[in-house]
């Protein structure tokens, strides 16, 4: 029975080890838990489960082992509900006797099948009322109404307090996070590029050295000191800004403020669409505020990496030929500028947030791809870490 | 050895058997939540209810797993021998015990925290592996192995800075502080407020929970800056119907400074105060 739950849960994708196994073995054996299944489940899940995102897995897989409820892909009814549909809007407040006619409605099974008939039928979103699934109403199915055999959708706290079974509350569904990209884990990918270096004013003692003079000095102690390491790593960062951007904003947004805190030299410049022959730092004043491309390959020496952020997602005209840019008139074409970038810094990638199956889709994106010598790669965390190690090659 | 809560520390039911599964099996226990959920106070509360004394470790960016091994202090030995010092004779003058030593050759068993182990580097909790797992380790200078005679109960707190390696995992319990609905906090509050007015914590409850269910906060408050904020209410004396005023341009609650960390969340707060007014004149 054990072994199956075991099972069960690395088919789940929970990463469970037989070391983790034996270690609940050992627990039930010395009786740490009473003999209840309630303290069996918190034993196991504080034995089994490592991390907060496997929570709602390993309580999807018990849920179902130990119960034979539901299977965990959700076979039977799955129903994607659109959030919206559910967002609290509104509470209605019911009489008892109201509250007693709801509980007369039928039992569980009938109320599922009820719930997959619904769904189909339903198109909208729908508050109150009594039939439709949506919220504060007395129909049996949505959030934040009442009905005691209600099944509850997608409703993050308990109101009447009467659900079932810890592990069937499932509290830790948004903590799932299978593709999530966020700042922790750019900045472990972002790890990848470091090299340390010795630079700067010397602080720290040099054991070694400071053993060496000391012994050439006839034990005389002699003090050796050298810099600290850092991150010498350089990192050159362009923005492409606005228009077809402003959908993946949120995903660049984290990246960015995640090479921040990891790089002590990071300079970072916005563009729109292609790289022109004019650069801006601060997006509210791109008019007055601009620094010239060529300026920027005299400034920045040859070890800065570069890492362009875009969607690549533009007419091919506006890299291939002059006056192709949408916002003025370019006395050189886009892919001139991007040739000279990849000439000047022998590391460079594209980051781009579109993604990689779409790629073929877009002539333009093929264009930077090639212009990039296919250095260009998905804004993933798989894609950020290849990145790191074509910059760090 | 049984952990069941103190009368200064709520313990939910899960977050007990994890501790008293930690304790029986000799694992150590690593403990993650949003800031402010009492994780570190946890293990405290544990050293005190069992009666065992407490090491603490606190994680730096620069700290290295060998200093809580130990440290032989090569510069005073050097210095020393200049110095025509007795003491030199003996390397294990200048070997200083780390803390991972000191929890280990206890008389007592103790509770041994490490405290943010994500705030160190990431290779860390790997240098870690085989002194949690067998609680023994080699001093090379000396050429002696200290092995815990009885092990300690480990408590490692993370706030989720960095991803944790799956060797380290693989060798702890996990428990993750899930943030404490009302019920909880109400057995939290009274813990520490024991004679706080009923009606003032139904209506600081209220607004707490109002805040935290605002979309777009930079920073939830967590139980630590309930705490805080309902200390400020009761010195300055604060009525109940001053939190219940639902009236509009009491929208940011008083003394909103113990709850609002950071300048973003205090406009947020006040554009949606403006929009409130707004809509009440149409």
């Amino acid at each position: 029975m054990f072994v199956n739950f075991f099972l069960e849960l690395r088919q789940a994708k929970v990463p469970v080890s037989i070391k983790e196994y034996l270690a609940l073995m050992e627990g039930m054996d010395r009786g740490v838990s009473d003999y209840s299944v309630d303290d069996f489940y918190f034993l196991s899940r504080a034995i089994l489960v490592k991390d907060e995102r496997n929570l709602d897995k390993f309580d999807r897989v018990f849920g179902h082992v130990f119960k034979g409820l539901e299977a965990v892909p959700g076979e039977g009814i799955t129903a994607e509900i659109p959030e919206e549909w559910l967002r609290k809007l509104a509470e209605k407040l019911l009489t008892e006797e109201e509250k007693k006619q709801i509980e007369a409605l039928g039992g569980w099974e009938k109320l599922m099948e009820t719930l997959k008939k619904r769904l189909e039928e339903q198109q909208k979103r729908h508050q109150g009322g009594s039939k439709w699934i949506g919220t504060a109403g007395t129909s049996p199915f949505g959030a934040h109404g009442f009905n005691p055999e209600g099944v509850r959708i997608g409703q993050d706290k308990s109101r009447e307090g009467r659900a079932v079974k810890v592990w069937d509350k499932r509290e830790y569904k948004n903590l799932d996070d299978t593709v999530e990209i966020g700042t922790r884990n750019i900045k472990i990918a972002l790890r990848r590029l470091r090299k340390f270096a010795r630079e700067g004013a010397e602080v720290e003692l040099d054991m070694p050295d400071t053993i060496r003079s000391t012994a050439r000095n006839a034990g005389y102690l002699d003090i050796k000191m050298v810099a600290e390491r850092r991150n010498k790593v350089k990192l050159l960062i362009l923005f492409d800004i606005g228009g077809s951007m402003d959908a993946h904003i949120r995903v660049c947004e984290e990246l960015f403020s995640a090479a921040r805190s990891e790089f002590k030299h990071l300079e970072f410049f916005y563009f729109h669409n292609c790289l022109y022959e004019k650069l801006w730092k601060d997006n509210r004043r791109r008019h007055v505020d601009t620094f010239s491309t060529a300026q920027l390959l005299h400034t920045y020496p040859a070890d800065y990496k570069v890492l362009f952020v875009g969607d690549a997602s533009m007419s091919p005209y506006e890299i291939a030929y002059p006056g192709g840019s949408v916002e003025h008139w370019n006395e050189e074409a886009g892919q001139t500028w991007i040739q000279r970038v990849s000439d000047t810094y022998r590391s460079m990638v594209w980051l781009n947030p579109v993604p990689e199956r779409h790629w073929s889709y877009t002539p333009s994106i093929q264009l930077l791809q090639q212009l990039s010598s296919n250095r260009m790669f998905p804004l993933t965390l798989g894609g950020l870490d290849s990145a790191m190690k074509e910059l760090n090659k | 050895m049984k952990f069941t809560g103190t009368d200064s520390y709520v313990a939910s039911d899960d977050l007990r058997v994890a501790v008293n599964a930690a304790i029986a099996l000799q694992r150590p226990l690593l403990i993650k939540g949003e800031p402010g959920t009492g994780k570190t106070v946890l293990a405290h509360e544990v050293a005190k209810a069992l009666k065992a004394p407490i090491i603490e470790w606190h994680i730096k960016s620069t700290t290295k797993a060998q200093q809580g091994l130990y440290e032989y202090d090569a510069v005073s030995r050097l210095r020393d021998s200049q110095l025509g010092d007795e003491r030199v004779k003996d390397i294990g003058n200048y070997i200083k015990r780390g803390k991972l030593w000191d929890g280990f050759t206890a008389a007592e068993r103790p509770v041994l925290l490490i405290d943010e182990i994500d705030k160190a580097d990431i290779e860390f909790p790997n240098d870690l592996l085989l002194e949690l797992d067998r609680m023994e380790f080699y001093v090379y200078e000396t050429q002696q192995v200290i092995k815990a005679e009885q092990r300690p109960i480990v408590m490692i707190t993370s706030n989720n800075e960095k991803e944790l390696p799956d060797a380290f995992l693989r060798r702890c319990f996990f428990h993750y502080i899930r943030f404490p609905d009302r019920e909880t906090m109400t057995q939290i509050v009274d813990v520490h407020f024991p004679d706080l007015q009923r009606n003032l914590l139904r209506e600081a409850l209220n607004v707490f929970y109002d805040i935290r269910e605002v979309p777009g906060l930079k920073k939830k408050p967590s139980t630590s800056e309930l705490l805080d904020w309902l200390k400020l209410l009761m010195v300055e004396d604060m009525s109940p119907d001053a939190l219940r005023s639902k009236d509009s341009k009491q929208l940011i609650p008083p003394l909103h400074g113990a709850l609002l960390k950071n300048e973003q969340d205090v406009h947020l707060f006040e554009r949606l105060a403006f929009m409130a007014r707004r809509e009440q004149r149409q």
